[in-house]
């Protein structure tokens, strides 16, 4: 408990950090947010109405003045106006995560689901055929881009088979939950397959080292059976790897899966983020920034929280 | 044939992925009826873990294959099967039902992520068809036969809070939990202290009186098994040389490895056999002086982590060593032996404390103070050649490899009984007594005044660290070396030592020459100590079991403990009067 309120207290300097480093960045970007919002018609502008546009927009003031500005609006919870959408950036944002969240939350149990057993699998019959195989497939899942299995797998089903997925616009799952799953479907399976390739790799390397120790020894020793021996006492030792690597993955997928919501149209905070960032939109680029550092840092203290929930070994208020 | 609880003929074990090509158990034979102790003594690689290993087909998880021979045994109902021919769902009946098994490294042979309740439960439920309540009532008792304290909370606790002799001792509560016809204990007590290692014995003694379970001891210590062995089988290279009734083995060995080995294990022999090549009669100078060293380490806590007590790992320790003398500091582990020796090195801040080093002793000592660590396996660096290894001390204090320092290499090399041509050679080339000559070099290439040993032949077999120590006694005779030689082996230090300082909880609580404190302890735990070490003279002394812990070392911040007043029992013997 006190780790984590200790962790919890860290947040806020992490946070700060990353604003500066954010704010910084997306001004060092050439271009401005006038120029990207107007587009040629920026042309026409005369230096007052330009002027003015600046002024009403806070972009005519000095780095520090705006980061103040803008800061001190965060801390009461107002992260600004989205030049683009003229609307709350947090709204932007909170209407895009669902999707973003659920679309993660689908994709790591894909992941899981199929490349836990499956490196258990391999692990076991280490050097047969079966472990081959599923070592061949799982560099094949590796080394293959995600766009490439999105692109063929919408091609193999609707174009092939004339089923999903199911295009236009964008259904919130608590709409139509069978529509929604319909959408997402393919971009999770497209996402999870390509992550599963590396927990099988990963569980696989972790369970041959764990199926070495002493105390799998003992487990068979007790005349457990082969299943009870591997599931029982085998995997949960193995797990910490496989934690963490979903962690860092999780961390990723939050903050949106950019060219997978491309492929499939689909209006995630992936897509927010980088027509932001095309359109100098500050406010916004600052703000889902922002957010998607504040959820790697949530995920990354479940991912420590979880560590000593599966070995009691790793105290966390100690050391 | 009949009457045998297990009967072995012709096993024989290969490895590997052509296992005939690399068998490494040729042929053994033995038998054992219910209620018997079988020794199965020999050095690393003799064969004597994979011959019991195959017993319950574990050897099979570990690469091994066997090749031929039977071993027939006797289940419980009195079917016999051949264990050898088993296939795998047959063997998960008898493992742990009638075979049961206990490992070397208690610290790793329990399941660090499940409770110790759940492992021992696991046994109940699998052979005895207990569920819930049942089987934690069976976990319990089993905890308290083996002694365990507190034995409901313990239940609960993860291995990693309990103490080596306690893991151990919850091992044997699981191996015996479905009372198993059968005990393989593999080396149970040579991770553990000499106390805890007799209260292991002592369980295994009582179970022996108490049931009829045959049981199979794999030990190299002659001297530990001769008290519970009815018989005694000695291996080398995967053959059995000689087996026996124990009482015969020993005392009239027949095969000339045997004596070789009963020779080689150093005895114990209550300070009879200490060295008496060096006298206190002032004509050699002082090499070190350790006065009021004092260790604590921090324990941090709370949300701002502030040390809320200390650990008093070395407190106040007082001593000197003369050149050419070796003073033996034993202890059991926590008791702050070896972080005695780091702060000597300067590897640990020292808390309070002066340690003076002799520097002109032996002229050209940069650093007068150089150590030899316990596993020469993980001491050498394995991407360095030897004349690499030997040259860091000389680069670590800015010397240039010139052929001066060459010269000193290959002298070095020659004085620890190594060939010449090891310069260009990696450290896996040789073996591990010969690793342990190398870091014994390394740790002259500078020319100390002093060697700290810690535990420096404990990891090696019984005749090679026979040489080693005479290796050293000789490199001592010739350089006038010092040397603090932190052991737990008390019958190693009668060997090698000229004084022993006996620490216990932090504190030194006896000190003086080898043969008064060997011969006449006089403080309790010194007495402790040396009563609980095996040896074949004491063999037909019963054990008893002692479960005392030593006392927990933490204390609040900021608390000063008083040291009791020594006693003076003899003109180099003192002891810490106790209250």
């Amino acid at each position: 408990m006190g780790y984590a309120i200790r962790r919890l207290l860290v947040f806020p300097v992490v946070m700060f950090g990353v604003s500066v480093f954010v704010f910084v960045a997306v001004r060092l970007v050439p271009g401005d947010a006038i120029i990207a919002m107007l587009g040629t018609e920026s042309g026409l502008l005369t230096p007052d109405q330009r002027a003015a546009l600046a002024a009403y927009f806070g972009l005519d003031q000095n780095w520090f003045v705006q980061f103040w500005r803008w800061f001190s609006h965060v801390l009461q919870g107002d992260f600004g106006t989205s030049t683009t959408y003229g609307k709350p950036v947090l709204e932007i944002i909170l209407n895009s995560f669902p999707l973003t969240l659920e679309l993660a939350l689908l994709s790591m149990l894909i992941a899981l689901a199929i490349g836990l057993p499956a490196g258990v699998f391999a692990a076991t019959r280490k050097d047969k055929p079966a472990d081959l195989i599923l070592r061949i497939v799982a560099m094949i899942g590796q080394s293959t881009p995600g766009f490439v299995v999105g692109l063929l797998a919408i091609f193999v089903l609707s174009v092939g088979f004339g089923v999903l997925p199911e295009m236009g616009s964008f259904v919130p799952i608590t709409e139509d939950p069978l529509r929604n799953l319909g959408q997402l479907i393919l971009p999770a399976l497209t996402l999870g397959t390509a992550f599963a390739a590396a927990v099988i790799r990963i569980s696989r390397a972790a369970m041959l080292d764990i199926l070495s120790e002493d105390y799998v020894r003992t487990a068979r020793s007790k005349g457990l059976s082969d299943r009870k021996v591997i599931w029982r006492h085998a995997l949960p030792n193995a797990l910490i790897p496989v934690v963490t690597l979903s962690g860092v993955e999780f961390g990723y997928l939050l903050g949106g899966a950019v060219l997978i919501e491309q492929i499939f149209a689909l209006p995630g905070l992936g897509r927010v983020v980088l027509d932001a960032i095309q359109q100098r939109d500050y406010a916004l680029v600052q703000g889902s920034v922002l957010f998607v550092a504040f959820n790697f840092m949530v995920v990354n203290l479940l991912v420590d929280l979880a560590y000593s929930a599966l070995d009691p070994r790793i105290r966390l208020d100690k050391g | 044939m009949t009457g045998h609880l297990l009967s072995v003929r012709d096993l024989r074990v290969g490895f590997g992925k052509v296992p005939e090509d690399n068998e490494v158990v040729h042929g053994v034979d033995f038998d054992l009826t219910a209620g018997e102790t079988l020794a199965i003594v020999g050095e690393s690689g003799s064969g004597k873990s994979v011959t019991a290993m195959s017993v319950n087909r574990l050897i099979g998880y570990s690469g091994g294959r066997i090749l031929g021979g039977s071993m027939m045994f006797t289940r419980s109902d009195g079917t016999q099967v051949d264990l050898a021919a088993l296939d795998e769902p047959a063997l998960e009946k008898i493992r742990g039902r009638d075979i049961g098994m206990i490992f070397q490294e208690p610290m790793t042979s329990l399941n660090p992520v499940l409770t110790i309740g759940t492992q021992i439960e696991e046994s109940f439920r699998l052979h005895h068809g207990m569920s819930g309540a049942g089987a934690r009532v069976a976990a319990r008792e089993a905890l308290e036969r083996v002694r365990i304290p507190d034995a409901e909370r313990r239940l609960a606790n993860a291995p990693h809070q309990l103490s080596g002799g306690m893991l151990q001792r919850v091992m044997i509560a699981i191996a015996l939990a479905a009372q198993p016809r059968l005990l393989i204990a593999d080396e149970p007590t040579t991770a553990l202290d000499v106390t805890i290692q007799a209260q292991i014995m002592g369980l295994l003694a009582e179970m022996k009186r108490e049931t009829d379970t045959g049981l199979i001891f794999i030990t190299h210590d002659i001297g530990l098994v001769a008290g519970l062995a009815d018989r005694i089988m000695v291996m080398q290279h995967g053959k059995v040389v000689e087996q026996g009734a124990i009482d015969a083995v020993l005392d009239d060995p027949q095969h000339d490895y045997t004596k070789h080995l009963l020779n080689a294990v150093p005895h114990f022999s209550d300070g009879k056999s200490v060295r008496r090549d060096h006298s206190r009669d002032g004509k050699s100078g002082r090499a070190l002086d350790v006065k009021g060293l004092t260790v604590r380490f921090p324990v941090r806590a709370g949300l701002l982590r502030r040390a809320r007590s200390n650990v008093h790992a070395v407190e106040d320790v007082s001593f000197d060593l003369m050149q050419g003398e070796t003073l033996a500091v034993v202890g059991e582990s926590g008791s702050g032996k070896s972080t005695t020796a780091r702060a000597i090195l300067g590897l640990v801040n020292a808390t309070r404390g002066e340690i003076t080093a002799d520097k002109t002793g032996l002229g050209s000592a940069d650093k007068p103070v150089q150590m030899v660590f316990q596993n020469p396996n993980a001491s050498l660096n394995p991407r360095l050649t030897i004349a690499q290894i030997l040259a860091e001390p000389l680069k670590a204090v800015g010397r240039h490899i010139d052929e001066a320092a060459r010269a000193r290499m290959v002298e070095l090399l020659e004085r620890v009984e190594l060939p010449a041509d090891s310069l260009p050679r990696y450290p896996h080339e040789f073996s591990g007594g010969q690793r342990q000559r190398l870091c014994i070099a390394r740790s002259l290439m500078l020319n100390p005044s002093v060697l700290v040993l810690d535990e420096a032949v404990s990891a090696l077999d019984v005749s090679v660290q026979a040489r080693v120590l005479d290796l050293l006694a000789d490199l001592q005779r010739e350089f006038g070396l010092a040397y603090l030689f932190v052991s737990h082996d008390m019958a190693v230090v009668e060997r090698i030592a000229h004084r022993i300082a006996v620490l216990y909880a932090g504190q030194i609580v006896e000190m003086g020459s080898a043969a008064s404190v060997l011969a006449d302890p006089r403080h309790s735990y010194t007495k402790r100590l040396i009563s609980a070490v095996p040896s074949i003279e004491r063999r037909h002394m019963e054990f008893a079991i002692d479960t005392r812990s030593v006392p927990s070392l933490m204390r609040p911040a900021g608390f000063e403990p008083d040291t009791a007043p020594w006693v003076e029992h003899g003109p180099d013997h003192l002891a810490r009067a106790e209250g």
